[in-house]
């Protein structure tokens, strides 16, 4: 490990199944990763690569049926969040993993206050008093930088603009210090300027607190921005996993590099980024038996039809702990360093 | 708030008389004569008098302004009067029944408390039921609870009363003869034996109407707590670590009951106006009996009277339901 630190949180060979009427969906596969203290780690993906569904099978938030969390452990501070029992897990979900969501405007409950809303889980984990919880509460909505914080405790989710909301979110999230915050897409939901709004927040957020913190995204120029290491997703699984300057510098999966390409030079050009990667992303009607990029990879050969490949060192290190990808191709060396974007 | 009570108030005035022009002018179109009524061995001219101190030979106009002005003014003073034990109607002429020849207000008060008791009981034992039942069937659906449900709401809903009371009656009063088949009103309650005997007598009129009330409810109940249940609010509910018992019963129930309490508030007017057919069928002498007597009886004051009740009623419990959404949902603001 690095740093001789153990990990605050380890996810090892998660499979997550829906159940559907059509067949089985295989969402996530043999997912694997760890997250340090005070690290951010950012995760691509494509739309429907499986990183919500990952997230989610982590604090059991999917409902069963149709999921169906097959295998894995996800270790919290060296406990197997799978193996707990409900009570226990409740108090891990909201106290120490707080989970903010990709839609700020349904995210919050329609009926009730803002207020209400964030001392519901102070006052569930900290178990604080009403007033000791508001107290909190006018606290946590300044941190996030809603002004005039005691007079919004009392207003409703729908007397908030959609970024004032996420704030929300990221409060109730951070209520009680958690160790772990999972962000699924954040900002997709909101316009560019909010975005970037948020994002600093997050930043500055993260140095004042320290939480590890999970940034799911689409945009890989978020987390050239803000992540310490970054997992890319494909079909369920993951396919790249590097320090953030590596992979910008020495990208190794076809997908990852295809990624790079379609990010726009100039920020604001939003329209060219994913899309622009042909073909379809892959079927996950079955447990995957071959790579699941070959149809749309370049640089297909036999063997991507026949095995699925396993992630393997690119740098000599541990797999996990420093640049690994899944792929039996193998990337040329990269000719410099200086085509880095990070 | 109140500007919108009051705007809505106001409103209401002229679709109420418009309702009340129309249902004076239906009833009156109506074939069959009040003078029916009168037994065949009371002589020509006395039918005649008889025909004319009951106004019925007035204009239509005349008869609608009268009734309106009885209605509106002499019968409210009448009920102060017997309030306050004032004298403000002098006399005044009220609405007279034609069959009965006694104020139709005295009758609907003498049959009320009958109404009220059983297809009010009914009302509020279906609510009782079908909330919990509702909330269940969609928290665990397709489990036997919501299959059960599901078929017992669709049987509820689909048959009328008249056969599930018949069949009930059949079943529990003449085979088995747990219950009585026929409802006694003349019944009063003075003492635990006669308590008990009252009850005894609600419960199958109260079963065929609550279970009819009830499957609407909870198939309501249902679909809005299912429609809630698959909200993003849920899964953050749960993220912040908040029980089951919570998040169903909290998050969702709070926001699935405002479809429902709606519902339930529209219904209401008619507990008033009586289940027609539970009434006819296990002879209970309430409004719904009053109004089917009277219709038979071509006595118009009462159809018309009881009718109207029930009209204001309506409007009225609209309007409630109105607000009730507007109390219930904040994202809801009238001004
Ligand atoms: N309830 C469900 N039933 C069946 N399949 C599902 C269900 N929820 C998700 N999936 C499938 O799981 C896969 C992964 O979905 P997931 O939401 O994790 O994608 P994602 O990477 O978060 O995408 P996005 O960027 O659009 O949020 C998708 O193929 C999706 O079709
Ligand atoms: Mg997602």
């Amino acid at each position: 490990m690095p740093n001789g630190a153990k990990p605050v949180l380890q996810v090892r060979g998660l499979k997550t199944v829906f159940r559907t009427r059509t067949g089985e969906v295989h969402a996530v596969n043999n997912v694997s990763f760890h997250l340090q203290r005070g690290e951010l780690l950012g995760v691509v993906g494509e739309s429907g690569s499986g990183k919500s569904v990952t997230m989610m099978s982590l604090l059991r938030l999917l409902p069963a049926p149709p999921a169906e969390i097959r295998a894995g452990e996800v270790l919290l501070n060296g406990r197997d969040l799978l193996q707990m029992g409900a009570d226990e897990l409740r108090d891990v979900r909201g106290g120490k993993v707080g989970f903010v969501f990709q839609d700020p405007m349904t995210s919050l409950n329609p009926v009730f206050t803002v207020g209400m809303q964030i001392t519901e889980a102070l006052r569930k984990h900290m178990g604080l008093s009403k007033a000791a919880a508001e107290t909190r509460a006018v606290e946590l909505l300044q941190l996030v930088g809603i002004p005039d914080a005691r007079k919004r405790l009392k207003a409703f989710p729908h007397q908030f603009s959609g970024g004032m909301r996420q704030r929300v979110m990221i409060a109730i999230a951070l209520a009680c210090d958690p160790d772990v915050l999972i962000a699924d897409e954040p900002t997709t939901a909101l316009d560019v300027t909010i975005q970037a709004q948020i994002l600093e927040l997050v930043k500055e957020l993260r140095a004042k607190l320290g939480m590890a913190i999970i940034w799911i995204t689409h945009d890989l120029g978020v987390i050239a921005g803000i992540a310490d290491r970054v997992m890319v997703m494909y079909g369920g699984q993951v396919v790249e996993q590097a320090p953030v300057r590596e992979l910008f510098a020495n990208p190794q999966h076809p997908y990852t590099r295809a990624l790079l390409k379609t990010i726009p030079k100039i920020s604001g050009e939003r329209e060219a980024r994913l899309k622009v990667i042909e073909g379809q992303p892959p079927m996950l009607s079955a447990a995957p038996s071959a790579c699941p990029f070959r149809e749309r990879c370049e640089y297909r050969h036999d063997r991507c039809n026949a095995e699925n490949p396993l992630r393997r060192a690119v740098d000599g290190r541990e797999v996990g702990q420093g640049h690994d990808v899944a792929c039996h191709w193998q990337a040329p060396a990269p000719a410099a360093r200086e085509t880095a974007h990070a | 708030m109140l500007t919108y009570v009051l705007r809505r108030l106001f409103i209401a005035i002229p679709t109420l008389l418009l309702i009340s022009v129309v249902i004076f002018f239906l009833v009156d179109l109506a074939p069959g004569s009040p003078a029916s009524e009168i037994p065949l061995t009371v002589p020509p001219e006395v039918r005649a008098k008889i025909l004319e101190s009951l106004g019925v030979n007035a204009p239509f106009h005349v008869r609608y302004l009268l009734w309106l002005k009885q209605f509106f003014w002499v019968e409210p003073m009448y009920a102060i009067d017997y309030l306050f034990g004032t004298d403000y109607a002098q006399g005044a002429q009220r609405i007279i029944s034609y069959s009965s020849r006694s104020p139709v207000f005295n009758i609907i008060i003498e049959r009320l408390p009958q109404t009220l008791t059983v297809i009010g009981t009914a009302y509020a034992v279906a609510i009782l039921i079908a909330l919990p039942i509702g909330i269940y069937s969609a928290y665990r659906q397709y489990s036997w609870v919501d299959q059960l449900g599901t078929f017992v709401s669709m049987v509820g809903y689909s048959v009328p009363t008249f056969f599930t009371g018949v069949v009930l009656i059949v079943i529990f009063a003449v085979k088995l003869q747990w219950f009585p088949s026929i409802y006694d009103t003349t019944l009063r309650i003075t003492d635990w034996g006669s308590l008990w005997k009252q009850i005894h007598q609600m419960i199958l009129p109260v079963a065929v109407l609550g279970l009819y009330n009830a499957a609407e409810i909870s198939r309501y109940t249902r679909s809005s707590m299912l429609e809630n249940l698959s909200q993003d609010y849920v899964r953050t509910a749960r993220a912040k670590g908040m029980s089951e018992r919570v998040v169903v019963l909290k998050h969702v129930a709070r926001n699935s009951m405002i479809p429902v309490v709606t519902i339930i508030a529209l219904g209401l007017p008619g507990v008033f106006g009586g289940a027609i057919v539970t009434e006819q069928v296990f002879k209970i002498n309430g409004i719904g009996a009053a109004l089917i007597g009277a219709i038979h009886a071509n006595d118009l004051p009462m159809v018309q009277t009881i009718t109207f009740i029930t009209a204001i009623l309506i409007v009225t419990f609209n309007l409630i339901a109105d607000i009730l959404y507007g109390v219930l949902d904040p994202r809801i603001r009238y001004d």
